[in-house]
């Protein structure tokens, strides 16, 4: 990445494009067009080399072995963890490798509520949440008689902090709360929330799955007291994903799942608990996914955070002006590209959102239909579902043109 | 868009812009309410059964191209037919829809051109919705006795 880059492009997305093997197929006869990282992204070259170096040269299992590739396994999965506890700022100590980001907030869910719910205690989510940080709260409330919460959401698609605020009290114990909307795009003012949340006594979670691997994201800075996210959006392989959270609230906590690993002693009459992070890893880690997890920060750190979320400014900005020019379409969330990462859902009249993918496939263009699995918003909003595009810092303008001429076609056919 | 032509052939495209029996009956004999959870599809279906015919079949809802037009065509198809007819063409159908079978035009009527969605495994369901809603309808009104 040069210096000689002007500010507002700060990422040369068709050098990037060419560290990424698949952005190179076609679909259809047609180039790739890849739209849909909101949903997974891409993996570039050097995650896919650590990954296969890794089978290749020192497959072993982490952890208690004596002989050498054992030690050199142990040594390179850690480092995926370093990595990642570095780029989001958070303690070592405080970054628990997981499977996703679903499973990073059950694991706070069970670990965490389960033990300290009471009747009538709060749990405030928002109108804006994945299933994945609305299900696990209801299953939690279901065994405690907890209650979740829903913190409104404007019908411009962004969270109603006043709304928010009214709802925080002495009942609440938990606001758990996406950092940027996988469907509205909304970035949403986590650390105003976090103190509000503080000052009632509540902890604070943030889902930052959309915001992680988009912009440069701060453990400390947002004031939360997990935050929650997952490899394979983030350049990284599924399979993995992370909970950051306080290591002394951790440090307090039960573990979640038990097994091989997270204990320090097991005895018939009972075990006892491995240090952090170890205490909440059982079973045989994603070895191979860390390691990858690391290459794809390294990555990221090797362009830079803040050069990601400058470029995807401007691809939001492209993809909410080009939507714009096309007649009756509706852009759900914010417009304005400072407040709003760069996945945009829209619908178009007279073209259901399936029958739209379905026609953009056929130009080579991947784009998301449904739900996004964000149903109460969906009702909210008053669509049974939208169209998403997203992008990330391989996009370019190229691919919002592409994208227009074809939505343009796509309205011809089925009008 | 020669692939896509195979999944939408003018007669889908026709039924979709147009639906027949869309709406609701004055006196349903029964109703019934099915969604697709994975895209959102809705339809509710009714069915006006006289002396055990579906003398009536009306159909509203929301969804994709597919899923409206299998509809319109299903209300056409299902028509005027015994109960049992109506079963047996329901899982013609199903089994069409998963390459089982060879489509019966005979039977089927412009249902037949949504023979190329079998292709698109991920929009079977839309195409299954309100045949499913159909067969459900009709089981629905027998253990009612209605
Ligand atoms: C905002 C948000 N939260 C959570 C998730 C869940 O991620 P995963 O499926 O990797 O657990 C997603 C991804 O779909 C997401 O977009």
């Amino acid at each position: 990445m040069g210096t000689s880059m002007s500010p507002t492009t700060s990422i040369d997305a068709a050098a990037v494009r060419r560290d990424f093997p698949v952005l190179s197929r076609t679909v259809h006869g047609k180039p790739l067009v890849y739209l849909d990282s909101a949903a997974t992204s891409q993996k570039p070259e050097p995650v896919l080399a650590a990954m296969d170096a890794y089978y290749r040269e020192t497959n072993a299992n982490v952890h208690r072995g004596v002989y050498t590739m054992a030690a050199e396994a142990t040594e390179r999965f850690e480092a995926g963890r370093t990595a990642v506890a570095r780029l989001v700022g958070a303690p070592r100590e405080g970054t628990i490798l997981t499977k996703n980001a679903s499973e990073a907030i059950n694991l706070v869910a069970w670990a965490w509520g389960v033990r300290e719910l009471k009747a009538g205690d709060e749990i405030l989510v928002t109108e804006m949440e994945h299933h994945s940080n609305i299900v696990p709260w209801q299953l939690v409330a279901e065994l405690t008689d907890a209650v979740v919460r829903f913190a409104p959401v404007t019908p411009d698609g962004e969270l109603d902090l006043e709304g928010l605020r009214g709802m925080v009290g002495p009942r609440t114990r938990m606001v758990a709360l996406v950092h940027v909307s996988n469907v509205l795009g909304t970035i949403n003012p986590v650390a105003e929330v976090a103190a509000i949340a503080h000052e009632a006594g509540a902890l604070v979670l943030a889902d930052a799955a959309q915001s992680v691997p988009h912009m440069p994201v701060d453990f400390g800075e947002l004031g939360v007291d997990f935050l929650a996210f997952t490899g394979h959006k983030m350049l990284g392989p599924t399979g993995i994903g992370v909970l950051v959270g306080r290591p002394e609230i951790l440090g307090s906590m039960r573990p979640f799942l038990g097994g091989g690993e997270m204990i320090r002693d097991v005895r018939k009459e009972g075990s006892s608990w491995n240090d952090l992070p170890w205490k909440f890893e059982a079973g045989t880690p994603p070895i191979a996914e860390s390691v990858g997890l690391g290459a794809a920060v390294e990555y990221l750190e090797g362009v830079g955070m803040d050069a990601v979320r400058t470029h995807e400014r401007e691809m939001a900005r492209h993809l909410v002006d080009a939507l714009s020019e096309v007649p009756d379409l509706t852009i759900y969330g914010p417009t304005d590209p400072d407040r709003r990462g760069a996945a945009v859902s829209f619908s178009l009249p007279g073209v259901h959102p399936h029958d739209l993918a379905q026609h953009l496939d056929q130009d080579g263009i991947a784009v998301r239909a449904g739900h996004h699995c964000a149903k109460p918003l969906m009702r909210v909003l008053g669509v049974p579902a939208t169209a998403r595009a997203s992008a990330y810092l391989y996009n370019d303008a190229q691919d919002v043109e592409a994208l227009l001429a074809a939505i343009g076609r796509a309205r011809a056919y089925f009008s | 868009m020669g692939g896509l032509d195979d999944l939408y052939q003018e007669l889908i495209l026709d039924h979709y812009r147009n639906r027949r029996n869309a709406g609701q009956l004055d006196d349903p004999t029964v109703a019934v309410d099915h969604n697709n959870p994975l895209c959102g599809d809705e339809i509710h279906l009714e069915l006006r059964i006289e002396g055990g015919r579906l003398a009536g079949v009306a159909h509203s809802g929301e969804g994709c191209s597919i899923s409206q037009s299998s509809a319109s065509m299903m209300s056409v198809a299902l028509s005027d037919r015994t109960e049992d007819e109506a079963l047996d063409l329901v899982e013609h159908f199903r089994r069409v829809m998963r390459g089982d079978e060879d489509a019966d035009e005979e039977r089927l009527g412009d249902a037949v051109a949504l023979e190329g969605v079998a292709k698109y495994p991920v929009r079977v369901k839309c195409a299954l919705l309100s045949w499913m809603a159909a067969k459900d309808a009709i089981l629905t009104r027998r253990s009612e006795g209605g």
